[in-house]
């Protein structure tokens, strides 16, 4: 397996990666370009393939074809040179349950060579940051969900990584919680590299410099955001109409749905949500329509494209037959050879 | 290795904080006292259950029975406590997601690995140790003193094939996820050993065959090959690790 050099201005460079479970297809050649410093946002339905990305990019998993390197390292399952620049959180991290929260810190300090002053200072720090300093001495099989997510957020940080590798990191975390680490994130940025997966739309347009979009193993995209959004993001007219017009509603929905720039319409609530093909025609039109139907409104816009708009233009809804019975997406099978 | 020394100490830790070297020294030490207490007083214990309706003869016990009592009594509860102590070592560590949070750490495969077999060792060496101490005390108490140097050698010895049995499930705890599948190869490894070692060319050269070198010195006799099966266990210990180290360093966590 070979990757990149130390100098090279990217973090991951991964060529072709490749896994597969049997005839279950996790990744389907997937490249992946992140630059080095940047915070970069992995997106992806459940069962997309990011965590199996992230545990190949971390040496937990083996690709079934494809190189990849990380900062410079080859990525290979007994490799502690790799181990050494990187931090990871597992989207359910697991814990020695009889060792106290401050312990498991120092435990992994000492890994990470780390001893004396220096370690104690980095570990009260971290548990300080982390909001653990008051339960530093209670034992790990007493703490929260979100105490535990802290507990691995403190130790992925413990040793200022040169690259942190984030899976879910957010899913376990209160409102306050959600906030202070994509702070914490946020901060880091331009000194270390981050890759966070998520299904958080909104988490990744806060914090992320660059965004992939990974559906079914493959990479549908790949940028930053705005170049995404002015690629990808159709523009979109909001309008609400005023309550008690249920007829005459349904009419201008129908009316829209004809016209020519429109590429979709959907209600969302009691919001005509109308996807068009030219927004200066279209705002035109669609005025036109609403006075010829005769439909009062309380509001009409134009909204910024979002990342749900791009992230739903490029992937889509899954259709029901696509899902297994967790509600992930199926992943692509292939037959065995 | 990188990290050896870091997890030894946290395995060690473990062992104690979740009380299995209290509790396997605890089980030893009982062991080790209720061996010669046995075997002074199994013979007067018959003769009493029996009455005046049976006329049983037995020999007056000797140092030689309080020895054999302990003998037995480590090579079946002590084999049986290595299995339990090495069934999950590699196994649970897998299946709850632990192994995975050492090894994203700058740690080798064979570092995590080594130290589990050392602290499973140093539980089931301090255990002997206590149980060896107890014997000793109480069949000097109840029958005669045995020889100091030669009774800590037959210690060692009996302690050599326990980490056998430890290393030999420790092997299974690496090849699945179970820890009962783990159990099962340890349990099947002590009656295969056992059936094997009636052949005395191949027996002598496995861990079972250290038996018979280790009651020759704990009695203080002559012209005992202790070199062979020491050597030939040693090997085999090393034997399993290697392959529990070649399997494990390709496994996906």
């Amino acid at each position: 397996m070979t990757g990149a050099g130390p100098t090279s201005g990217q973090a991951i460079e991964a060529r072709g990666l490749t896994k597969r479970f049997g005839s279950i297809v996790a990744l389907d050649g997937l490249d992946l370009d992140v630059p080095r410093g940047s915070i970069f946002g992995l997106l992806g339905p459940n069962g997309a393939g990011k965590t199996t990305t992230i545990r190949i990019l971390t040496g937990l998993a083996r690709p079934t074809a494809g190189t990849a390197s990380v900062v410079g390292v080859p990525v290979g399952l007994d490799e502690p040179e790799l181990r050494r620049r990187l931090g990871y959180l597992d989207q359910d991290p697991r814990f020695y349950s009889w060792m106290k929260g401050r312990e498991l810190l120092e435990l992994v300090a000492r890994l990470h060579g780390l001893s004396g002053t220096e370690l104690r200072s980095r570990v009260g720090k971290m548990l300080a940051v982390t909001g653990l300093s008051g339960a530093a001495e209670r034992r790990i099989g007493g703490y929260s969900g979100g105490m535990r997510q802290r507990l691995g957020i403190a130790q992925a940080l413990l040793h200022d990584p040169q690259i942190l590798f984030l899976d879910e990191p957010v899913s376990s975390l209160d409102p306050e919680g959600r906030r202070d680490l994509l702070e914490l994130i946020a901060g880091l940025r331009g000194e270390a590299t981050v890759v966070f997966s998520t299904h958080v739309l909104s988490d990744v347009e806060r914090i992320c410099d660059r965004i992939a979009i990974i559906h079914r193993g493959r990479r549908v995209t790949e940028g930053p955001l705005e170049d995404l959004l002015a690629a990808h993001a159709r523009p979109i007219i909001r309008i609400l109409p005023a309550p008690g017009q249920d007829e005459l509603v349904a009419a201008l929905v129908d009316r829209l749905r004809a016209a020519p720039w429109t590429t979709d319409v959907a209600i969302a609530g009691d919001v005509i949500r109308v996807t068009v093909s030219d927004p200066e025609t279209a705002a035109r039109g669609v005025l036109s329509i609403v006075a010829a139907t005769e439909v009062v409104i309380d509001l009409f816009e134009r909204a910024r494209p979002t990342l749900e708009d791009v992230f739903l233009e490029l992937v889509g809804p899954a259709a029901p037959d696509e899902l297994d019975g967790r509600g992930f997406v199926r992943p692509r099978e292939v037959s065995d050879r | 290795m990188t990290g050896l020394g870091t997890l030894l100490r946290k395995e060690l830790l473990e062992q104690w904080r979740t009380t299995r070297l209290p509790v396997v020294a605890t089980v030893f030490l009982l062991v080790g006292l209720s061996s010669p207490l046995l075997a002074r007083f199994t013979p007067e214990l018959l003769k009493a259950v029996a009455g005046d309706q049976f006329q049983i003869t037995l020999p007056s016990p000797t140092v030689a029975d309080a020895y054999d009592q302990l003998a037995k009594n480590l090579g079946q509860f002590g084999a049986l406590i290595a299995v339990l102590l090495a069934m999950g070592a590699m196994a649970t560590e897998k299946e709850r997601g632990t192994a995975a949070l050492i090894l994203t750490k700058p740690v080798s495969r064979a570092a995590f690995l080594v130290a589990k077999l050392i602290a499973i060792a140093t539980t089931l060496g301090v255990s002997t140790t206590i149980a060896a101490a107890g014997a000793w005390f109480y069949t000097l108490v109840l029958f005669e003193p045995l020889p100091v140097g030669g009774f800590v050698a037959a210690a060692i010895l009996r302690w050599l094939a326990l980490v056998a049995y430890g290393s030999i499930t420790l092997l299974g705890s690496t090849l699945t996820r179970s820890a009962l599948a783990a159990a099962g190869l340890g349990v099947a490894a002590f009656i295969v050993l056992g059936i094997l070692s009636i052949a005395p060319s191949i027996g002598r050269f496995l861990p079972t065959g250290l038996g018979a070198p280790a009651r020759g010195l704990a009695l203080g006799q002559a012209g005992v090959d202790v070199l062979g099966p020491t050597i030939a266990t040693v090997v085999l210990i090393a034997g399993l690790v290697g392959v529990a180290w070649l399997a494990f360093r390709r496994q996906e966590l």
